[in-house]
């Protein structure tokens, strides 16, 4: 009888071991499971949280912007990379939208487009979208592509590895692979600037004051004057990327 | 004009339509197309492998061996053309070191690093220790000296230990099936899980990687193993070999059932992509998805196989068919992972547009290059069968 008690125990014993080992194994195992729940969670913000409003009704399209940001920002010149650029609709009279950004806008742009065809233009300046559950910090392997505790999605050029699966992921095509430095580059909102109290060069330069940049937490900021003042519209809200940069008179047409 | 740029102005005349400026340039080329293909061939081939051993289909016995040796020749290559393809490829360890766990991409150093030690080390050295233990008695200079590396010094082959070779081995490939399972769904999952692409964005991707990659790891298990025994001279097992095509035939139907399923579902559905993803498919990936992937990889060896099920040809016209369907369905396979991969990057994000794709002669993402990477398996593949011949195998698993 005794024989056998001390069988059981022992068999036990191996039991309770085995679920301990187990159970110590799986909840060092579980935290890392939390990375899937990134985009699911509601991202956090206390602190000063940058979003950027477009009102397109004062675009003229001039590139200025996008001019301005190759040169602050070291982007290389040729017409296949670009932090930001400037995309011309003209909504001709047969119904049909026609769009183009020839070199992202640099030069200004050209109506190729007969008069008495066109119903309407405008012009739509994109860039980065600062997403507060950005697909692109999501999905980086390394975690080189990062939010700043602004909200701002910044990469570290240094530990980049280049794999590119953030320009895939990126649903406004905002990201490229730097030719020279072969790693991923985006807008930083001009970082650089504004952590020293001045504004993102684009917005500097806009000649008409379409961009602003500021704090979505506070409430007397320029930026949530235009938020509380336009009916703003973020780019592709079905992706539910978070999108800090809105839109005053968004076209159905852009994307 | 710079001579990197030259290929991108020249992409940027055949641009159609609008698109976004930076999407010119694709990011994932044909090394990334060799990623899950291959991917796939490791998972494939060692489900093949396992379908003899823990599922108890002994006609496929003289291939079980071979299959492990191909599944371990394409792992071994499985990375290269993702460390060649990065900007950074000395910044590779990262991935291993500090892995961003939000990202699909990270664990995959880990699987595969799991798959590769765990699973297919293990299972092809308890497999072959016994065999190992006789050869390094038996053979002279070099040679002798590997094996006897290779045991690892544990030269017990009394039946007891042989039968804890058995066990072991046979617990490692049960552990491996879902192994195979998670390293190439989770390979589908890395593609699928892009919200942005329309085209990739399924929950049927991984299952579809995963079907498709027992397709192709069936199918080339089958043409090398033709391939030895013409090589060998041997007389090729005929049982076998149609029980291989039987398999294959299988694969092949849950496969297409996956993937119609998948375009049924993106037809029926049509949402906003719809427009931009039919001219893709009609247009861009015309030649690519209806010639190649599912007329040539799918549905003549769908015909061929499922023919043969009913009636047998003669031996050497059997043979023959065998041969030609499983190299057809390894092209198709291909072209099944270039869809995905080139045809995902071929239409704008904004859907109002196309850039286009001129794969190079050389260079790391040229032709060549790639080409390179679908070689050496096969040399290294050579190698072990030279080192590790399963025809010369006493010991075998029941």
């Amino acid at each position: 009888m005794k024989e056998k008690k001390k069988k059981i125990n022992r068999r036990k014993f191996i039991g309770y071991s085995g679920l301990i080992t187990g159970g110590v194994l799986a909840s060092s195992i579980a935290p890392s499971l939390g990375g899937i729940l990134m985009a699911s969670r509601k991202p956090k913000n206390d602190g000063p949280w940058y979003g950027i409003g477009i009102d397109i009704e004062k675009c003229i399209g001039c590139g200025n912007c996008a001019k301005t940001c190759k040169i602050e920002n070291d982007v290389p010149k040729e017409p296949f990379f670009f932090r930001n650029w400037v995309e011309q609709y003209t909504l001709k009279k047969d119904g049909s939208m026609l769009i183009e950004a020839p070199n992202g806008g640099i030069d200004g742009f050209k109506q190729t487009e007969a008069d008495e065809n066109i119903l309407k233009t405008f012009f739509v300046p994109k860039m980065c979208n600062h997403c507060a559950k950005s697909p692109c910090t999501q999905v980086c392997p390394v975690g080189a592509t990062f939010e700043s505790p602004e909200g701002i999605a910044l990469i570290d050029e240094k530990y980049c590895i280049g794999c590119g699966y953030c320009i895939q992921a990126c649903p406004y095509g905002c990201r490229y692979l730097h030719p020279d430095t072969d790693v991923a580059d985006k807008c930083t909102l001009c970082y650089h600037r504004i952590k020293k109290g001045m504004n993102p060069a684009c917005m500097d330069t806009c000649p008409t004051g379409a961009r602003i940049s500021g704090d979505l937490n506070d409430p007397e900021s320029d930026l949530n004057k235009f938020l509380n003042t336009k009916n703003v519209q973020v780019l592709k809200p079905q992706m539910n990327t978070g999108s800090k940069l809105f839109y005053n008179a968004l076209n159905r047409e852009v994307k | 004009m710079d001579p990197r740029f030259e290929h991108l102005y020249e992409a940027l005349t055949k641009v159609d339509g609008f698109i976004y400026p930076n999407e010119i340039d694709l990011a994932w080329s044909v090394l990334i197309v060799l990623y899950p293909y291959i991917t796939g061939l490791v998972a494939g081939a060692f489900i093949l492998a396992s379908l003899e051993r823990v599922f108890k289909v002994k006609a496929l016995k003289p291939t079980y061996a071979i299959a492990l040796l191909t599944s371990f020749s394409f792992l071994l290559v499985a990375t290269m053309p993702l460390i060649f393809h990065l900007g950074k490829p000395l910044r590779f360890f990262e991935i291993l070191t500090t892995p961003h766990l939000t990202s699909a991409m990270a664990v995959f150093g880990f699987v595969y690093l799991w798959y590769l030690m765990v699973v297919l080390l293990l299972e092809i050295w308890f497999d072959y220790r016994h065999d190992l233990v006789i050869w390094s008695n038996q053979g002279r200079g070099m040679k002798k000296w590997i094996y006897k590396i290779l045991t690892l010094g544990i030269k017990d082959i009394s039946t007891e230990a042989l039968s804890w070779d058995q066990k072991l081995g046979y617990a490692v490939t049960i552990i491996g099936i879902p192994s195979a399972f998670l390293l190439h769904g989770y390979v589908g999952f890395i593609f699928g899980s892009i919200k942005a692409n329309p085209w990739w964005s399924t929950t049927l991707m991984p299952v579809i990687f995963l079907f498709s990659a027992m397709v192709s790891g069936i199918a080339l298990v089958m043409v090398i193993f033709m391939l030895v025994n013409y090589i060998r001279k041997e007389k090729i097992d005929m049982k076998c070999l149609d029980t291989i095509g039987k398999f294959l035939l299988y694969a092949i139907i849950i496969d297409f059932a996956l993937e119609a399923l998948d375009q049924v579902h993106r037809f029926y559905v049509a949402d906003e992509s719809f427009d931009t993803i039919y001219l893709l498919m009609s247009g861009k990936l015309y030649i690519t998805l209806i010639g190649m992937q599912i007329i040539v990889g799918t549905v003549i060896p769908l015909i061929v196989l499922g023919f043969m099920q009913f009636y047998k040809p003669k031996v050497k016209i059997r043979q023959w068919l065998y041969f030609i369907t499983g190299i057809l369905v390894l092209v198709g396979i291909f072209f099944m992972r270039w869809n995905v991969v080139i045809g995902g990057q071929l239409f704008s994000k904004s859907f109002n547009g196309f850039t286009s794709f001129k794969l190079d002669l050389i260079g790391a993402e040229g032709f060549l290059g790639a080409a390179i990477w679908m070689i050496v398996p096969f040399l290294i593949l050579a190698f072990l069968l030279w080192l590790l011949p399963p025809w010369k195998k006493i010991s075998e698993h029941f």
